[in-house]
């Protein structure tokens, strides 16, 4: 059902990684990007593989949980793949058809990149797969605390994500319920051209963003009943902590960019 | 010590042009004088637009007074100073659940309030884990909000409100979207803030048998307070309530009839149990034949129905651990012409039967015919099913999007490809059968709720069905609306010959204008027979946990104090002709 879907794909555990400061978390993967990007040989990538399924290991997220985080993006590896084979340019071919020419750089550059970008999503999906939305959007306003000298709207930024990441399911179920009454009226929602589709769906959306709008103004006097008045001496029911096991963390993820700028300069492989 | 004090408060509605000039003034609230002792409960009843709600508001300081003033715990709401300490006293709970939760973890919705008025988190949490275990969500406390049931949100935003520490509550129709279970746990909860927990409630409602759980109820009519007394000296006035557009509770309305028959029984009484008591205590001096029970007829081998399903099942999620059946091996068939009541409680699968009927859900397996075509066949366009057999949603007017209510009612006719001429027509006559046809040139949007709903209505009749399929049409309206709209789709039928499936929660509704009923229970058809047969097992119906009338369950409490009226008793005619028969020994 249309009701099931969770947002952010978000699975509740208790393991090292879950219990991570969600600050440090992403700070961490700021850090394995960078590693990522860095490593310019398949040792060094290999390293930060290894490392990243090491950490779901530790995280208890099933390993079948890579795959799925990596089906959506398959189409953009595949072109990507085809791109770097084809028009890599080398010294011998290492086969000729029709006007195809395939090198042994660009095998190489194709694997290569695929490998990086397999580990940058599969790295990226680890930190929304174990830390709850909520201590997503609160670790990126303490992040941003800093600018809130220049001005800059902080805590309303957190606010506004969290109040979309909890009204997109009302919305979806609201979506689906407008779009069965228009059907029932005979609206063709699924057929005919682009021009013919984005006409038909002006019954579903003026429909929407009416309900949403009434839902804000309702939310909003729901939120001032309740004592809102801004990110002013306001408290937190969660603190976030820093423990040792976040410098640990923090520890491992430097030495591993430390290892990986040492191995591009010392090849051991290609 | 009283925690409300209003003064002689008069509120305005004012609407401005872009300067600032006053274009318009609406006067809501008139002169009004109202005091709310400490650890009352009070109830506040009216119709839609008598006041009520704005008067609520200003119980928080959402609105301030234009003329007169409101203390809370002696506070003038007008003090702006003052304005935090006014909203941490009284608690405000709203209709829909949807729009108060703001986080997406339940404890941290909770932990909403607390948080603004900066309690440090050692104490919040405390605060938190009381209030969901004031409400019962304790254990819920980790799911996300649209995990969960419309009662189970409702108090989850009570929760937030009592993580305030209020000492008061307001609640503004909270149980007018939930349906009969979600209510019973709504209700409950209130009950137990404030006969345990000695915190005052004002609720605003449309249901009588709510009121009349209060200690002290307040009519209000055109900005007014026509009425403050308690429930039973309130209610014992059921023709000026009327007059207002309220109604009365079944048993006080058969108290009435039964003094109306020269019976000496109260006027005063409200519950069930008291009412059955009285009634037992009665010298008898007539004698009750009842009538034979009727053998129950399925019916479903007739073949010339206009609605027909042969083992229809529809699962959810098919192959995997959440595998459910929604609806199991439903067979059954619909003549023309009829007016079929459905009740079931929320998740016996009737919402997804009546969507297989017009084809907007495919069946997992089994067979639906509408007027004799099977409509998943490989020849037949589905939409030429959805003009024939036509369905209302619950809550219809979120669906209206056109600039005028004309337009919006011509998107079905012109999506069946008609003229010109015959949309008009036709947009024409579904205005009258709703009595729209004065809004033809207005916008939906600037409409009331129970006007909205009318023309989301007649949208659909434009459409001329064979079957219309009405799901829950009078959910949320007052009493006075709800009778409105319901009448006018019982006209409407009269007139049209037209075949009529109405979903509702209510039996008091169903036995109104249903001629037969079809249950649903568990996924499963339970029975559909005509109306009287159904009701013949009253008994039955409240054991599969349906909503019952009160005159039903007071029928049922006298039938165990050894007075049996019969097992058909659904409306208080019945039970008060029953009654005269055996008191007064009136046979007829």
């Amino acid at each position: 059902m249309i009701k099931d879907i969770t947002i952010g794909q978000y699975f509740p555990g208790n393991s090292v990684i879950h219990r991570l400061d969600s600050r440090v978390k992403i700070l961490l993967d700021i850090l394995y990007l960078v590693v990522i990007f860095t490593a310019q040989s398949y040792t060094g990538l290999l390293l930060a593989v290894l490392f990243i399924v090491f950490c779901y290991i530790l995280s208890e997220i099933k390993l079948v949980m890579i795959l799925k985080s990596i089906k959506p993006i398959l189409p953009l590896m595949i072109f990507t793949g085809i791109l770097n084979l084809f028009f890599i340019k080398g010294e011998t071919p290492l086969f000729q058809w029709w006007v195809i020419t395939v090198y042994p750089e660009g095998i190489r550059m194709a694997t290569f990149m695929l490998i990086r970008v397999i580990a940058l999503i599969v790295g990226m999906s680890l930190l929304t797969y174990t830390t709850s939305p909520i201590m997503l959007t609160d670790a990126i306003e303490r992040l941003l605390s800093p600018l809130k000298k220049l001005h800059f709207p902080v805590h309303e930024l957190s606010m506004m994500m969290t109040i979309a990441l909890r009204f997109i399911p009302t919305l979806v179920e609201e979506t689906d319920k407008i779009m069965s009454a228009q059907k029932a009226r005979g609206a063709e929602l699924d057929s005919g051209g682009l021009i013919k589709k984005a006409k038909a769906l002006i019954p579903v959306l003026i429909p929407l963003f009416v309900s949403a709008f009434k839902r804000a103004n309702e939310l909003a006097t729901a939120m001032e009943c309740r004592c809102y008045r801004g990110g002013e001496g306001r408290t937190r029911l969660k603190q976030l902590k820093t423990a040792l096991r976040d410098y640990v963390a923090l520890a491992i993820m430097i030495l591993l960019l430390a290892a990986v700028i040492v191995i591009n300069f010392v090849p051991i492989l290609p | 010590m009283n925690i409300i004090e209003v003064e002689g408060l008069s509120f305005d509605y004012v609407t401005r042009d872009e300067e600032g000039n006053e274009i318009e003034r609406n006067s809501v609230l008139k002169g009004i004088d109202l005091t709310v002792p400490e650890g009352q409960f009070l109830a506040v009843l009216g119709h839609n637009g008598c006041g009520k709600s704005t008067l609520a508001k200003h119980f928080n300081a959402i609105l301030t007074p234009t003329e007169g003033r409101v203390l809370v715990d002696g506070i003038d709401t007008a003090d702006e100073e003052r304005l935090f300490d006014v909203r941490q006293t009284v608690g405000m709970v709203f209709q829909n659940p949807d729009n108060q939760l703001v986080a997406t973890i339940v404890e941290e919705d909770v932990a909403f309030a607390p948080e603004n008025l900066g309690v440090p988190p050692a104490e919040i949490r405390e605060r938190v884990d009381y209030a969901l275990k004031q409400v019962d969500m304790y254990e819920f406390r980790e799911h996300a909000p649209h995990q969960l049931s419309g009662g189970q949100k409702q108090r989850v935003a009570i929760a937030g409100v009592i993580a305030m520490q209020p000492r008061c509550i307001v609640m503004d129709e909270p149980t007018a979207m939930l349906d009969p279970k979600g209510r019973r746990e709504v209700m409950k909860t209130i009950k137990h803030l404030n006969k345990d927990k000695g915190i005052t409630v004002v609720l605003i409602t449309h249901y009588m048998d709510e009121a009349a759980q209060a200690d002290r109820v307040v009519v209000m009519d055109k900005g007014r307070i026509i009425m403050d007394d308690v429930p039973r000296k309130v209610f014992s006035r059921e023709e000026e309530l009327e007059a207002v557009g309220l109604d009365v509770p079944q048993v006080t309305e058969l108290a009435n009839k039964l003094r109306k028959g020269g019976v000496d029984i109260s006027a005063e009484l409200i519950f069930e149990q008291e009412c059955a008591e009285a009634i037992a205590a009665l010298p008898k001096k007539g004698e009750l034949r009842l009538p034979q029970r009727v053998e129950l007829d399925e019916r479903v081998k007739d073949v010339d129905g206009i609605i027909e399903t042969k083992g229809l099942t529809y699962k959810y999620s098919v192959g995997t651990p959440f595998e459910k059946t929604a609806v199991d091996h439903v067979s059954l068939s619909i003549k023309k012409g009829e007016f079929v009541g459905i009740i079931g409680h929320t998740g016996s699968g009737k919402s997804t039967l009546i969507q297989h009927l017009n084809g907007l859900i495919k069946p997992t397996s089994g067979e639906v015919f509408a007027d004799g075509i099977n409509i998943w066949d490989k020849k037949v366009n589905i939409r030429d099913i959805r003009f024939k057999v036509g369905i209302v949603f619950q809550y219809s007017e979120h669906q209206l999007f056109e600039e005028t209510v004309a337009k919006d009612i011509a998107y079905g006719p012109k999506n069946m490809g008609l003229s010109d001429e015959e949309t008009e027509a036709r947009v024409k006559s579904a205005a009258e059968s709703m009595g729209i046809t004065h809004l033809l040139d207005r916008s939906p949007f600037e409409l009331s709720g129970g006007q909205q709903r009318r023309v989301a209505l007649a949208g659909v009749l434009a459409m001329d069905p064979q079957v219309l399929i009405l799901d829950e049409p009078a959910a949320g309206l007052d009493p006075k609306g709800r009778d409105k709209i319901l009448g006018q789709i019982k006209h409407y039928h009269e007139q049209s010959g037209k075949t009529i499936l109405l979903v509702s929660h209510s039996m008091e509704d169903i036995v109104k204008y249903a001629t037969k009923v079809l249950v649903m229970n568990k996924a499963k058809l339970f029975c559909y027979d005509d109306t009287d047969s159904v009701f013949q097992r009253t008994d039955e119906l409240a054991k599969i946990g349906l909503d019952v009338p009160q005159i039903t369950r007071m029928s049922h409490i006298l039938k165990e104090m050894g007075t049996d009226i019969g097992n058909d008793i659904y409306t208080t005619d019945r039970a008060a002709e029953r009654l005269l028969a055996l008191i007064k020994g009136q046979n007829k």
